[in-house]
């Protein structure tokens, strides 16, 4: 192929476009409302959200398996709005693996160059490759009731890349995975990505592994884009409450805002916080809430070029690597503090219930929402 | 010790009763029958004997034989047009049904018939079939007769229609259970991976619900090759089948021993076709794991 001049320097092109895409089911449910998408060549897109958000329905909707009732999908350019699963370049991971029962595992990883038509040879010689590539070179006449869990999960991901799809969808891939193994298949299926170069295209509700793996993540919410950007985008500068709250913890503080000029400043209880990133909607004397990250807030002053200030400890909960502590910055307003222990405690030790501590936070790891917006995404409970 | 022995208490408290029913109603019966077909015949009566003369004569008498290979062709017959009517039915209410309500009324429909006297729906296939029948009255309305046809009652035809209407539901039930199992995403996955609906059909889903229709072919099976209804009131003079003389000699010809012979027979019949189909769905369960 064609080595573009410049490739680092040069954006990807893009090789997916959802034009105003719309699906309702029946019943009324507007699973997907009016989104547009530009997935680009190569990358590892992950779809996030909580369920009913929309996002197993877009990811169908690219693999054919639901028709949008408006909008179009183009791939590569061409409109495959309303083409059958078996008439796209595009392959499925299946969130229960769907690894047919009756057959082995060589024919299940064989089964799409069968039904293509591919000489018997050739079929068994790549089916040969891929269990090579998933590491299970003698299991070719197992059926998959027969293997692990995680066996099968490798199984169904070499099913899905036999046909070289221009895209791989994965629903969930690792839902039915115990917690050890997860992780482990994160990383690989990482690595799998870089290797074979494809563009993936993810589905899942846990923000942990959406940020491991992904080029860019997509938060969704009741059918709509929440917010498209990389994991430390998201997760630095969320667009929204929803987003803050979704992607890791937070503190959620209610603040009343006192604005002079370009300056802002949040109150909450006996502190004050400067905020760098503030949008010009924000009001001077509004109530509004303001999100902390946990682990931006530093123990001690810091030489004072952020925003410094003290509280009551209230509670410490030790565990091992890093220490949680509960602050009452006054008024009853607690906010979490995690303190990685990178070096070995001191004679001092942990500080203690009781103890006054003194914290600092730089403006521009602060974030300012609407209280309304807010409200609403403790009210769901947002991410656990 | 004290333990045990209340359990075996238990046991038997439980399960005396059931077992003495196994015993008067089913075994005592077969073995009744197993013994009366070794009986020699000393018209009008049968005597107590030990001889294989009752067997011998099923073997040789060629009429015997034509009747039970009847009683086989028409089985099979009906088990096809039971398995041509049902599969269709029972994919239609499985997959393409979506309101839940919907499909579990017609799956009702489909087996409500059930409930209904076998006798009368048998009859009712003689009004249909009759010369005087709807099927007659209708086509000659529509043009297509200008008399009414003799062909339709009283042969091989009106018998496997008549069976095949009503042992469909027996393909149906066991077909849709299996249906219905299947995951979609497998479907789906076929779909996915290249295989347009036919394709996916052959490849996926018919072999997955082999078993339903293994099960479906030995209800219907075994139901037909015992009807005894049909022949009678459909099936005119010329296509009797096993059971029809079975009751013969049992009844005017007064030869139980030849009557006890032949019900033996079919008896091992049945049996070999419920054995095959375990076999199969045996191997076939393997496969499914």
């Amino acid at each position: 192929m064609a080595h573009p001049a410049g490739f680092g320097a040069e954006r990807m092109a893009d090789i997916l476009r959802l034009d105003h895409v719309t699906k309702t089911f029946r019943g009324g449910v507007v699973a997907v409302d009016d989104i547009s998408l530009d997935i680009r060549e190569g990358e590892f897109l992950t779809m996030l959200g909580p369920s009913g958000c929309g996002k197993t329905t877009t990811l169908r909707m690219i693999g054919g398996f639901e028709y949008p009732d408006s909008g179009s999908i183009l791939l590569d350019g061409q409109d495959v709005t309303d083409a059958p699963p078996y008439q796209r370049p595009v392959n499925m991971m299946f969130q229960d693996f769907a690894l047919f029962p009756h057959m082995t595992v060589a024919a299940n990883i064989g089964y799409g160059l069968k039904i293509a038509g591919t000489p018997r040879a050739e079929t068994e010689s790549r089916v040969r490759e891929a269990l090579d590539m998933i590491e299970l070179p003698g299991m070719a006449d197992r059926l998959p009731s027969q293997l692990s869990n995680g066996q099968r999960q490798r199984v169904a991901l070499a099913r899905a890349l036999m046909r070289h799809p221009r895209i791989l969808l994965l629903d969930e891939p690792m839902s039915a995975l115990d917690a050890k193994l997860k992780e482990a298949m994160q990383v690989e299926l990482k690595h799998i990505h870089d290797r074979i170069g494809i563009t993936f295209i993810m589905v899942t509700h846990d923000q942990t592994e959406s940020m491991i793996m992904s080029d860019r993540i997509i938060v969704m919410r009741n059918g709509r884009i929440e917010q498209i950007g990389s994991p430390t985008e998201l997760y630095d500068r969320p667009a929204s409450a929803y987003v803050a709250d979704f992607l890791g913890t937070s503190n959620m503080v209610p603040v009343t805002v006192h604005r002079t000029g370009e300056e802002v400043v949040a109150r909450a209880g006996d502190a004050s916080f400067r905020i760098a990133r503030a949008g010009s909607v924000v009001a001077d004397g509004a109530t509004m809430t303001m999100f902390i990250r946990p682990e931006k807030i530093r123990l001690g002053a810091n030489g004072g070029d952020g925003n410094v200030f003290s509280g009551a400890v209230r509670e410490v909960f030790f565990s091992g690597n890093a220490v949680r502590i509960d602050l009452d910055i006054g008024a009853g307003q607690i906010v979490m503090v995690h303190h990685q222990l990178d070096t070995a405690l001191g004679d001092a030790g942990l500080p203690a219930a009781g103890d006054t501590v003194t914290c600092s936070v730089k403006p521009e790891t602060i974030s300012l929402f609407d209280s309304a917006d807010a409200a609403a995404v403790a009210a769901v409970g947002g991410a656990a | 010790m004290n333990h045990a022995r209340r359990h075996k208490l238990g046991f038997w408290v439980l399960f005396s009763a059931p077992m003495l029913w196994w015993i008067i109603v089913l075994l005592v019966p077969y073995l009744i029958m197993l013994s009366i077909s070794f009986y020699s015949r000393q018209f009008p009566f049968h005597v107590p004997d030990f001889q294989f003369g009752n067997y011998l004569i099923l073997l040789q008498d060629s009429q015997y034989w034509t009747v039970l290979l009847r009683s086989v062709k028409v089985s099979i017959l009906v088990s096809l047009a039971a398995f041509a009517m049902g599969y269709p039915l029972a994919y239609f209410l499985a997959f393409k049904v979506q309101s839940e309500r919907l499909r579990l009324f017609l799956y009702v429909a489909t087996i409500v018939p059930l409930w209904v006297s076998y006798l009368l729906r048998a009859y009712t296939w003689k009004t249909i079939l009759g010369s005087e029948g709807i099927l007659n009255s209708f086509l000659m309305w529509v043009g297509i007769l200008d008399e009414p046809s003799t062909l339709f009652l009283y042969n091989e035809f009106a018998m496997v229609v008549t069976m095949a209407y009503i042992f469909t539901p027996f393909m149906v039930m066991p077909i849709y259970a299996s249906l219905e199992k299947i995951p979609r995403s497998l479907i789906e996955a076929s779909k996915d991976l290249g295989a347009a609906r036919f394709s996916t059909f052959w490849r996926i889903t018919l072999p997955l619900t082999m078993p339903g229709v293994l099960a479906g072919f030995t209800f219907t099976f075994g139901l037909s090759v015992g009807d005894f209804v049909s022949p009678l009131l459909v099936g005119g003079p010329y296509s009797n089948m096993i059971s029809n003389v079975i009751a013969t000699q049992f009844g005017m010809a007064m030869n139980w021993p030849l009557g006890a012979a032949l019900g033996v027979v079919m008896l091992f019949i049945v049996l070999g076709v419920i054995t095959a189909s375990d076999k199969l769905e045996r191997a076939g369960r393997l496969n499914l794991g």
